[in-house]
């Protein structure tokens, strides 16, 4: 155990029990802020893996956008001053059973795949690299990508508007 | 153990689980944001997780990020329509929303 | 004084002018009285550049004085190669004396205003818009690259637009504010091109490097066409902001801005920034290049010297003589006469400026009245505002002992070289003629505001000379507008030190065969020059500098007969009333209307843009409704035709299919109704069990 590994582990337990929390607590805020916790260990997961400008792409756009759009939406759909803040759950039962089928046999094909595995060296910095594959290789999908934003924005707002 | 590959793997399944998980059993739209939210990190673990084992360069970091790209666009599109639904039927508990059935 | 104090001095001049104008504006409403920090602040502004052009013109004559820093490196770029983009100051002999005019004409509208706008309600705000007007003039005249030279551009185009609205509730002086912004952006996008093609090839904004680039032989797409492209392009810029031919229609419109606006925005600075702008890419203009200059510049200093002759508002009249002023200086660029071009542009600026105070002064005496027809005899009521303003008519008419008369004569005396050099003629006869309609426009306009009878009694009875803040301004612009500044000999200026040791030709970069043959360098051709000399007077040949020299005495003589020519007919015409003007006007009936009317070049624009783009529209219209629509019909009935086919055959043999799949679906459905509830979430746990059994089956 080296202090890589101390680290992903400590990471590894931060995302799962906080996801845990995210789909188990009743309080929807409370599961809003456990999501946080979620894209903070996935964060530092990335970093482990030598992402490290995804990692931060990671905070600005999932905590700084989408989480902050998620809580606009519990706001904007409950009634807050009748404390109905809570959401229940449904077919608990049958959904664990396929989950967890789901999940070990998932697992087990993952485990005993013989992937590709080849240690390559820890990149040093990558943003200079992905800009270069934005604006080289993958120009047309970045341009492309840029169109759907603008069109998520304006149907997004048009819809929410109606 | 050395932390390899197969930590990520089982990392990204256990999240993908947990996300279908939120979205079948939670009964509030936004509760079921959340879970596409974790599902969607749990793809990108894997790409980032076989970029760097695969020895695939940085294609898979583009690639994530892409998918991070979508996830933006994802939540507000999403969103709009949860706020939509809630304008229509007043409630935003999906299992109360079954005009599909008929 | 040091060359980093001088730059701190430049920055501090650059930048004054913006805080007046972030303070003036955020606390104009709060504090009554921060028109006078403002005004602090211009004060502060013009005694730092009246500093900085002594030292620089004392002290640091022969060197220019460059401080950049490396603004956004991109690093090494695939194609394109080490690129950065650099953001710097450059302080030379040029931007000093621009800067001494901008800040002191700046200076003296804002005491100007401070009368003449009292009681308007947007007071300080107006103030605020002076500083940031100050502020971007600055700018142009200090960077050492294009790309800042752009940015402050259209921060000008802003601010020219912001006080050619200042009235914005008056619906002609908010589409006035529109058509100038408009208009400008036409000749900015030639401009933007013209950068982007140097860019490209060069990688660099800046002028230093870029034009070392050329005379390393580089030239865009390696071709000379290209290289007169880029001038002409550039150019551009400088036809929309300096109002030439064919763009000059905003100009006359944005008189209806405040009239102190008009004077220093439309008369003498930002006008003028085209002009600077071609001086400061004069080195790269090729011989093409030049000649267009030269042809733009003559047209737009004949066609509004026409059109000047027969308005009557009194600030329409001075907008086409800024014009066809402006044409002079654009057509002497042209021509090869670099210095005097540049000298014109300074004394046009203090006696145009001076021009437009004036008619100010005697607008805000008539209680806003501009038509000249109105008014007359003001002389005895305002004798002060009559004194300075027929000083600066002498001035622009070009009559000797005025700064005017030196450095008119002297563009009039270059193109004249021009034309015995290359034989091209006409630049020459035009500036003559130009000149004799100049001095006859401007004494019309003088002899029909101050002379002869009062034409409106009422107005007259009211009027009264203006205060001191309104004729400080006034004498001191006259007293500018004396030759004894400018050089101890009033009838040649190249004695002075402004002409001898301050302006000096710029070193042309462009390869030697695209030069006017008299602008090649005596060099023997072959050898490249590497440095630029410190006395970079080698641009011209000898037998150039000898036209010139002949040139002097004639065009002397005539411009000053033709002069005094114009001077006497509009005497004649309008103040001993020898000839009856309605008789005359009748005569000529459309030559006088093309005059009246501007030469129909708002009609010719409003129908060949705005009505082509209806015709088109139109054209389009009738293409949809008789072809396409045409197509969607004959389709629509060749559809119909088949469906008749098609529903017999419907009817009879899918019908009877459809309907057994209906039932057996029908049955089917009946028991899997169960699993449908309608809630997505139960379909989702469907789907992964149904996952779970295929990785079952096909583990």
């Amino acid at each position: 155990m080296n202090i890589y590994d101390i680290i992903f582990y400590l990471f590894a337990a931060i995302t799962i029990l906080s996801a845990f929390f995210v789909v188990t607590t009743r309080n929807i805020v409370y599961s809003a802020y456990y999501l946080l916790f979620t894209f903070f260990g996935v964060a530092g997961i990335y970093v482990l893996l030598g992402a490290d400008f995804i990692a931060i792409v990671q905070l600005i756009v999932y905590v700084g956008g989408i989480l902050i759009l998620l809580l606009f939406g519990v706001m904007l759909t409950n009634k807050i001053t009748n404390v109905e803040i809570r959401s229940g759950s449904i077919q608990i039962v049958p959904a664990a059973v396929g989950v967890a089928l789901f999940a070990g046999i998932v697992m087990a094909s993952m485990l005993n795949t013989k992937w590709k595995n080849i240690e390559t060296a820890m990149p040093s910095a990558t943003t200079q690299g992905i800009g270069l594959l934005l604006i080289q290789q993958y120009a047309v999908v970045f341009e492309l990508l840029g169109i759907l934003l603008l069109v998520a924005l304006i149907g997004a707002a048009s819809m929410a508007r109606k | 153990m050395q932390v390899g590959l197969n930590h990520f793997l089982v990392i990204s399944t256990a999240l993908f689980s947990l996300g279908i998980f939120g979205i079948v059993t939670r009964r509030n739209a936004v509760m079921v944001l959340m879970g596409i939210e974790l599902i969607l990190n749990s793809a990108n673990i894997n790409f980032i997780a076989f970029a760097r084992f695969g020895n695939f360069g940085l294609q898979g970091q583009v690639m994530a990020l892409f998918v991070i790209i979508l996830a933006a666009a994802e939540a507000a599109i999403a969103l709009a329509i949860v706020l939509n639904i809630y304008k229509t039927f007043s409630t935003v508990n999906v299992d109360e929303i079954d005009t599909l059935k008929d | 004084m040091t060359e980093p104090l001088m730059i701190n001095l430049a920055l501090m001049i650059l930048l004054l002018p913006l805080l007046g104008f972030v303070v003036s504006l955020f606390l104009g409403k709060r504090i009554k009285a921060i028109y006078i920090f403002e005004l602090f602040i211009i004060i502060l502004t013009f005694a730092g550049a009246v500093t900085l052009a002594f030292v620089k013109l004392n002290y640091y004559q022969n060197t220019d004085i460059v401080s950049q820093f490396t603004w956004i490196n991109f690093g090494n770029i695939p194609l394109l190669g080490q690129t950065n983009i650099d953001l710097g100051i450059l302080i030379d002999n040029i931007a000093v004396l621009m800067i001494f005019v901008v800040t002191l004409i700046s200076m003296l509208v804002h005491i100007f205003s401070i009368a003449y706008m009292k009681g308007d309600k947007l007071y300080n705000r107006y103030f605020a818009y002076l500083g940031i007007f100050t502020f971007s003039m600055t700018g142009i005249v200090f960077t050492h690259n294009m790309l800042m030279i752009y940015i402050f551009w259209e921060l000008v185009g802003l601010s020219s637009y912001l006080l050619i609205g200042f009235w914005f509730e008056k619906k002609s002086a908010s589409d006035a504010g529109k058509k100038a912004f408009i208009v400008n952006r036409v000749g900015d996008l030639g401009m933007l091109a013209g950068i982007l093609i140097l860019y490209t090839t060069y990688h660099t904004f800046t002028f230093s490097q870029i034009f070392a680039q050329i005379s390393a032989g580089h030239l865009p797409f390696n071709s000379e066409f290209w290289l007169t492209v880029t001038g002409i392009l550039i150019f551009c810029g400088a036809i929309g902001k300096s109002a030439q031919f064919p763009l000059h229609v905003w100009l006359p419109d944005a008189m209806e801005g405040p009239t102190p606006v008009s004077a220093l925005i439309h008369a003498a600075t930002m006008v003028a920034a085209g002009v600077f702008l071609i001086v400061r890419v004069y080195p790269l203009l090729t011989s093409g290049a030049l000649l267009f200059i030269a042809i733009i510049g003559m047209l737009s200093a004949f066609i509004p010297a026409t059109i000047a002759l027969t308005q009557n508002d009194i600030k329409k009249v001075l907008a086409y003589s800024t014009i066809s002023q402006l044409g002079y200086m654009v057509m002497g660029l042209g021509v090869g006469a670099y210095k005097f071009a540049f000298f014109h542009l300074i004394t046009h600026a203090f006696f145009k400026a001076l021009l437009f105070l004036g008619s100010g002064s005697v607008i805000h005496a008539m209680h806003h009245e501009q038509d000249i027809t109105k008014m007359g005899g003001l002389r005895k009521k305002m004798p002060l505002t009559y004194a300075t303003f027929l000083i600066a008519s002498l001035a622009i008419s070009g009559i000797p002992l005025t700064s005017g008369f030196l450095s008119k004569d002297g563009i009039l005396q270059g193109s004249f070289a021009f034309g015995s050099l290359t034989g091209y003629w006409i630049f020459g006869f035009v500036g003559f003629l130009v000149a004799l309609l100049t001095a006859f426009y401007m004494f019309r306009l003088l002899i029909l505001t101050f002379h002869g009878k009062p034409r409106d009694q009422h107005k007259y009875d009211h009027a009264h000379e203006s205060s001191f803040s309104m004729a400080m301004p006034l004498v001191v612009l006259a007293a500018l507008s004396i030759f004894i500044w400018y050089t101890p000999n009033p009838f040649n200026p190249e004695q002075g030190a402004i002409l001898t040791n301050w302006i000096k030709a710029p070193q042309l970069v462009t390869p030697q065969d695209t030069r006017y043959n008299f602008m090649k360098s005596d060099v023997p051709s072959g050898s490249v020059i590497k440095t630029v000399p410190e006395n970079s007077e080698i641009m011209y040949s000898e037998n150039y500098t000898e036209a010139l020299h002949q040139a002097h005495i004639p065009a002397m003589l005539l411009s000053l007969v033709l002069a005094g020519l114009g001077i006497l007919i509009a005497f004649i015409f309008y103040q001993w009333k020898k000839v009856d003007v309605d008789k005359l006007t009748n005569s000529i009936k459309p030559l006088y209307n093309l005059s009246y009317n501007k030469w129909y070049f708002d009609e010719m624009y409003d129908a060949i843009f705005v009505g082509g783009t209806l015709m088109l529209s139109r054209f389009l219209s009738w293409f949809d409704l008789t072809i396409i629509d045409g197509i969607v019909n004959g389709s629509a009935s060749l559809t119909r035709a088949l469906s008749i086919f098609t529903g017999k055959f419907d009817n009879v043999v899918v019908d009877g299919f459809v309907n057994f799949v209906a039932y057996l679906s029908g049955f089917v459905g009946l028991i899997f109704r169960r699993f449908q509830t309608g809630k997505v979430q139960t379909y989702i746990v469907f789907v992964v069990f149904s996952i779970v059994i295929l990785l079952f089956i096909f583990k």
